[in-house]
C-alpha cells in the first residue's frame, strides 16, 4: 500500500537528521572546552597556590600578615618570610587610588557624552575611549616609564618608582572602561525620568544629579568594580613603574610591589616545586580569588539594582 | 491545564469529505496545541483536499498561523502539538517521524521575505545542494523552473548570480516559493504571505497561487477576507483557539452556518 | 538669574572641563607615542633582528611573531568560539546550565592575562613540556581570547533576524545547516569586525605570553620555511617574544643602550597596528555587509 510505503520513507532517520545531531553535539563541545578550560584554571592555581600551606607548611596567618617576603630565609623572629602583606597592601592601595582617581573623570565625562553634547560625545569621546581600551598595556608601562616617573620624580621627590606612578599609570588605563560602562547605564535611564524632573522646575544639575546619577547609581557601581578589578589585575604596566621593591609601602613614591608585579618579576627566576616557587604561585591565587571576588561583586549589584524593563 | 478560553463554543460547523474519496492531502485529528500552560488550539478536525486553496482566516491570537505551523511541526521547539497529523494517511506527529522530510514535502513561505544573504541562484538551490545535488545542468534546471513556476524569472533571469538580498519584496517574496518549490514538495504553507506587499505584488502573488493550485495542496493564512475570498476553494474560520466554522469558501462568504462567522467576514469584529 | 541656576552652569562647566581633560590625555598619549615613535620607524628597524648589548637593533623577528602568534591563536580560538556562541545562541534552553557556563564565560573574560599566562605556563610549558614556544604561546592566548570572541561572535549571530533561521527550516534542513550555511553568512559583517576587534586585543597582549611563548627571539633563518627545522620561522616549538614582550622585556632589564628609541619605535608599531585594526574592523564590516546586499 501507499501509505506504507511513504510512512517508512517518513520513519527512517534522514541524513538530515544525523548531521543535525552531529552538529550540535559539536558546538556543544565547544562550550564545554571553555567550562573544562575554566574550571582546569581554578583548580591548577588553586592546587599549586594551596601548597606553600599544605607542603611547606607555611601558616596562612604569617602570609597573609607576614611583612617580610624573601621565601626561604627566615624573619629576624625566627619566622618563615613569605609574608605577603606588603603585596597585597600595594595592589590593593594602587587599585582603590586608581578607582577614586577615575570615578570622578569617569562620570563626568559620561556625564558630559550622554546628558550634555550626546553629538559631541558619539563623534569624539567615544572613539577616544575606545582607542584608549585598545592601547596594549605595556605601552602604558612605557609611557609611565619615561613620562609619569620623572614627574613623579620631580614633583614629589624620591626615585619616581612607586605607588603613586601606579596609580596614575591605572587610573588612564581603567578610565576608558569606566566611562564606556557608565555611559550604558546612564543610557539606560528613561527619558522620562529627565523631562518629569525638568518639567517640576529643576536645573539641569538637579536632574544630572538628583535623578539620572541616583538613578543609574548601580551601574555606574558596577562600572567602578570593573574598572578595580581590571586595575587589580593589571600587571605590566604596573610593574615597570611601581619600583618592584617586596617592602611595605612608607609612603606614595617609594618603590614598592603589587602582586601582579612580584609575579611577572619573580616567576621565571624560582625552580618549580621550590618554597619560593610555591609563595609565588600562593599570590597568584591570592589574585584569582579577588578575581572571583570582583566578578560576585558585580553579580551582587546587578541582581539588586537592575532596571525593571 | 489553564484554558485561554471563556467559553467553550458549541456551535461549530465543520465540513467533512466523503470517506470514501481519495483526495484527503493533509487532515489533523483533534488536535490541541499549547505554548507552555497555554493552550492555544484545540479540536481541530481538518481536513484539507489535494490540489485546492484552503484559507486560513481569523481574528489576531485566534490561532490560525500556531494551527499552520503545527502541520509541518514547525512548532517542535516552541510549543507542545497532541493530536493527529495525517499526511497521505501517514501521522506525521508521532515518535520516530524524521521532522526534516516532512518539512520538506509540506513546505513553507512566511509573512515577511526572507532571502537568504545569498545569490539567487543559491537561494533557490541551497537545500537541494544540503542534500547532495551538485550537478549543474540539474540545479540550472531546477532554478528557471521554480523561477518560472513563482512568476519571477523574467525579472531576475540576469541578476541570478547578485545578493538575494537587493530584491524588491514582492520579488523576494516569489524567490522565497521558488525555494520552497526546489526541494519539490506535496504542500505549500503560506502564512500571511502578502501582508509585506504591496497591492500590485499583492496580486501577482495571488496569480501565481492559483497556477500552482494544479500541482500542489495549498493552505494559506490571510488577514485579508478579499484575499480569502478571492483565492482560496474552502475556508477554515478560526477564534480563540478553536475551528468555528470550515466550508466551501463561497458558503463561508454568502450564507455562513455559524452566527460568529458572519460577524467576522461581515467586519463586525476582528 | 537665580542660584540655583547659577549653580546648574557651573556644574555644566565643570563637566565640560572633565570631559576636555579626558580628550586632552588621549591627545597626549597618541600625541607622545608617534611623534617621539615615528622618527625611530625605518624599514630597517622594521626588518632586522634586536640587539640586546648594543644600539641599531631592529624589530623584525619580534614582528613577524606576533602576527605569527596572532594568526595561530585566532586559528585555533575561531572553531571553538564559533561552536560556543551557536550553541548559546541558536540551542541553550534558559536553565542553570546555560546560566552555569555563562558565568564561566564571565570569570574567564575577567581573569587577569597574568593569571591566563600562569596557567598556560603550568600546563602547556611545564606539564606538556612544550617548553618556551610558538605552540605554548598561541594555546595559551588562545584561552585569553576565547571568552571575547566567543562573545563577539554570539552578538553578531543575534543581530540575525529569527525569519532567516525559520527559512531555512521550513525547506527542510537541519537546524545546525540553517545556522551554518544561512545564519552564520548573514552574521559574517558582525563577525568579522568581531574578530579583527579581539585581534588588537591579542596582538597587544604581553602578560599572558611572557612565560609561555618566552621572552627570547632566535635568529630566524627566512629561507627556511619547513615548520620541522627550529630555526625555521614558522617552527612551532621555538621561543618567539613578540612586540609587546619586548618592550616590557628591554625595559625591565634596562641594559639596551637605544633602549628609549627602540620601546618609543616599537610602541609606535604596536599602536599604529591596532589603530589599523580598529578602524578596519568598521570598514571591512560595513562592506561585507555591502557587498551581501548589493545588486553588483
Amino acid at each position: 500500500m501507499q501509505n506504507q510505503k511513504l510512512a517508512k520513507q517518513l520513519m527512517k532517520k534522514s541524513k538530515t537528521a544525523r548531521y543535525e545531531r552531529f552538529g550540535r553535539l559539536l558546538c556543544l563541545s565547544a562550550l564545554l572546552l571553555i567550562m573544562v578550560i575554566v574550571i582546569g584554571i581554578i583548580a591548577f592555581i588553586a592546587t599549586k597556590g594551596m601548597s606553600t600551606f599544605m607542603k611547606d607548611h607555611i601558616s596562612m596567618k604569617d602570609f597573609f600578615t607576614g611583612t617580610i617576603w624573601n621565601p626561604g630565609a627566615k624573619t629576624p623572629s625566627g619566622h618563615a618570610a613569605v609574608g605577603a602583606l606588603p603585596m597585597i597592601v600595594g595592589s590593593f592601595l594602587v587599585t582603590i587610588l586608581a578607582a577614586i582617581l577615575s570615578t570622578p573623570f569617569a562620570i563626568g565625562t559620561a556625564v558630559y557624552m550622554t546628558e550634555i553634547s550626546p553629538k559631541r560625545g558619539a563623534k569624539i569621546l567615544q572613539p577616544v575611549t575606545e582607542l584608549l581600551v585598545g592601547i596594549p598595556s605595556v605601552v602604558y608601562g612605557f609611557i609611565g616609564l619615561s613620562v609619569v616617573v620623572p614627574f613623579v620624580r620631580n614633583t614629589f621627590g624620591g626615585s619616581g618608582f612607586g605607588i603613586l606612578s601606579g596609580t596614575f599609570v591605572l587610573f588612564v588605563m581603567i578610565l576608558p572602561t569606566i566611562v564606556s560602562m557608565t555611559v550604558d547605564s546612564l543610557k539606560s535611564v528613561p527619558t522620562y525620568y529627565r523631562q518629569a524632573s525638568l518639567a517640576l522646575g529643576a536645573t539641569k544639575w538637579q536632574t544630572i544629579w538628583k535623578v539620572v546619577l541616583r538613578a543609574a547609581s548601580p551601574g555606574i557601581l558596577t562600572a567602578v568594580v570593573f574598572g578595580m578589578a581590571r586595575a587589580f589585575g593589571e600587571a605590566l604596566a604596573v610593574q615597570m613603574v611601581i619600583g618592584n621593591a617586596s617592602l611595605m609601602p612608607h609612603n606614595l613614591v617609594s618603590p614598592a610591589s603589587t602582586l601582579t608585579s612580584v609575579l611577572t618579576a619573580g616567576m621565571g627566576n624560582t625552580v618549580m616545586g621550590s618554597l619560593q616557587n610555591d609563595a609565588l604561585w600562593s599570590l597568584a591565587l591570592v589574585l584569582l580569588a579577588m578575581s572571583l571576588f570582583f566578578n560576585l561583586l558585580v553579580h551582587f549589584i546587578g541582581k539588586k539594582g537592575a532596571f525593571s524593563k | 491545564m489553564q484554558t485561554i478560553f471563556d467559553t467553550q463554543s458549541n456551535e461549530r460547523f465543520i465540513y467533512h469529505f466523503n470517506p470514501e474519496e481519495n483526495s484527503i492531502e493533509m487532515q489533523t485529528k483533534d488536535l490541541e496545541i499549547s505554548y507552555g500552560k497555554t493552550l492555544a488550539m484545540q479540536h481541530a478536525d481538518i481536513q484539507f483536499k489535494k490540489n485546492t486553496i484552503t484559507a486560513l482566516i481569523g481574528p489576531s491570537g485566534s490561532g490560525k498561523s500556531t494551527f499552520l505551523r503545527a502541520l509541518n511541526r514547525m512548532n517542535d521547539d516552541v510549543a507542545t502539538v497532541k493530536g493527529q497529523i495525517l499526511y497521505q494517511g501517514v501521522n506525521i506527529n508521532q515518535p520516530g517521524i524524521d521532522v526534516y522530510e516532512v518539512r520538506r514535502r509540506i513546505g513553507m513561505v512566511f509573512q515577511r521575505p526572507n532571502p537568504f544573504a545569498k545569490s539567487i541562484y543559491d537561494n533557490v538551490t541551497f537545500a537541494l545542494q544540503r542534500r547532495g545535488v551538485h550537478n549543474k545542468k540539474v540545479l540550472d534546471e531546477v532554478v528557471e523552473t521554480t523561477l518560472k513556476q513563482a512568476a519571477v524569472w523574467d525579472q531576475v533571469k540576469d541578476s541570478l548570480h547578485k545578493s538575494a538580498l537587493s530584491l524588491s519584496g514582492g520579488q523576494a517574496q516569489r524567490v522565497c516559493i521558488a525555494r520552497v518549490l526546489a526541494v519539490k514538495p506535496d504542500v505549500l504553507l503560506l502564512d500571511e504571505p502578502a501582508s509585506a506587499l504591496d497591492p500590485v505584488s499583492t496580486s501577482q502573488l495571488e496569480q501565481t497561487l492559483r497556477e500552482l493550485k494544479p500541482n500542489y495542496t495549498i493552505i494559506i493564512v490571510t488577514h485579508n477576507m478579499q484575499q480569502a475570498a478571492r483565492l482560496s476553494d474552502y475556508t477554515v474560520f478560526f477564534n480563540l483557539g478553536e475551528a468555528i466554522e470550515y466550508n466551501k469558501t463561497r458558503k463561508i462568504f454568502t450564507r455562513p452556518k455559524i452566527q460568529l462567522t458572519d460577524d467576522y467576514v461581515s467586519g463586525n469584529f476582528g | 538669574m537665580n542660584r540655583m541656576q547659577k549653580q546648574s552652569q557651573v556644574a555644566m562647566g565643570l563637566l565640560r572641563a572633565i570631559a576636555g581633560f579626558v580628550v586632552l590625555i588621549l591627545a597626549f598619549l597618541i600625541g607622545y607615542i608617534f611623534i617621539t615613535g615615528l622618527p625611530n620607524i625605518s624599514w630597517k628597524f622594521l626588518t632586522s633582528p634586536a640587539k640586546a648589548f648594543s644600539a641599531g637593533g631592529g624589530i623584525g623577528i619580534q614582528l613577524f611573531n606576533s602576527f605569527y602568534l596572532l594568526i595561530l591563536a585566532m586559528l585555533i580560538s575561531l572553531p571553538i568560539a564559533l561552536g560556543a556562541s551557536i550553541y548559546l545562541n541558536e540551542y541553550a534552553k534558559d536553565n542553570w546550565f546555560t546560566s552555569t557556563i555563562r558565568t564561566a564565560i564571565e570569570i574567564l573574560s575577567s581573569l587577569p592575562s597574568v593569571v591566563v599566562g600562569l596557567f598556560g605556563f603550568l600546563l602547556f610549558v611545564v606539564q606538556y613540556n612544550f617548553g618556551f614556544s610558538i605552540i605554548s604561546g598561541a594555546l595559551t592566548l588562545t584561552i585569553f581570547n576565547l571568552p571575547l570572541l566567543t562573545r563577539n561572535i554570539e552578538e553578531a549571530l543575534a543581530s540575525v533576524a529569527d525569519d532567516q533561521r525559520q527559512g531555512g527550516l521550513g525547506l527542510g534542513l537541519s537546524k545546525y545547516e540553517t545556522i551554518i550555511h544561512i545564519v552564520v553568512p548573514a552574521a559574517l559583517p558582525g563577525i568579522i569586525s568581531g574578530i579583527i576587534l579581539c585581534s588588537g586585543r591579542v596582538f597587544g597582549e604581553a602578560a599572558a605570553l611572557i612565560y609561555t611563548a618566552g621572552q627570547s627571539a632566535p635568529a630566524l633563518n627566512f629561507a627556511d620555511w619547513n615548520p620541522f627545522n627550529i630555526d625555521s620561522p614558522l617552527s612551532p616549538l621555538r621561543p618567539a617574544e613578540t612586540l609587546a614582550v619586548h618592550i616590557w622585556k628591554i625595559n625591565s632589564e634596562g641594559i639596551m643602550p637605544d633602549l628609549t628609541k627602540v620601546s618609543s619605535g616599537s610602541a609606535a608599531v604596536l599602536v599604529l597596528a591596532i589603530l589599523i585594526f580598529n578602524l578596519s574592523a568598521r570598514y571591512i564590516g560595513r562592506k561585507v555587509f555591502e557587498k551581501m546586499t548589493s545588486m553588483d
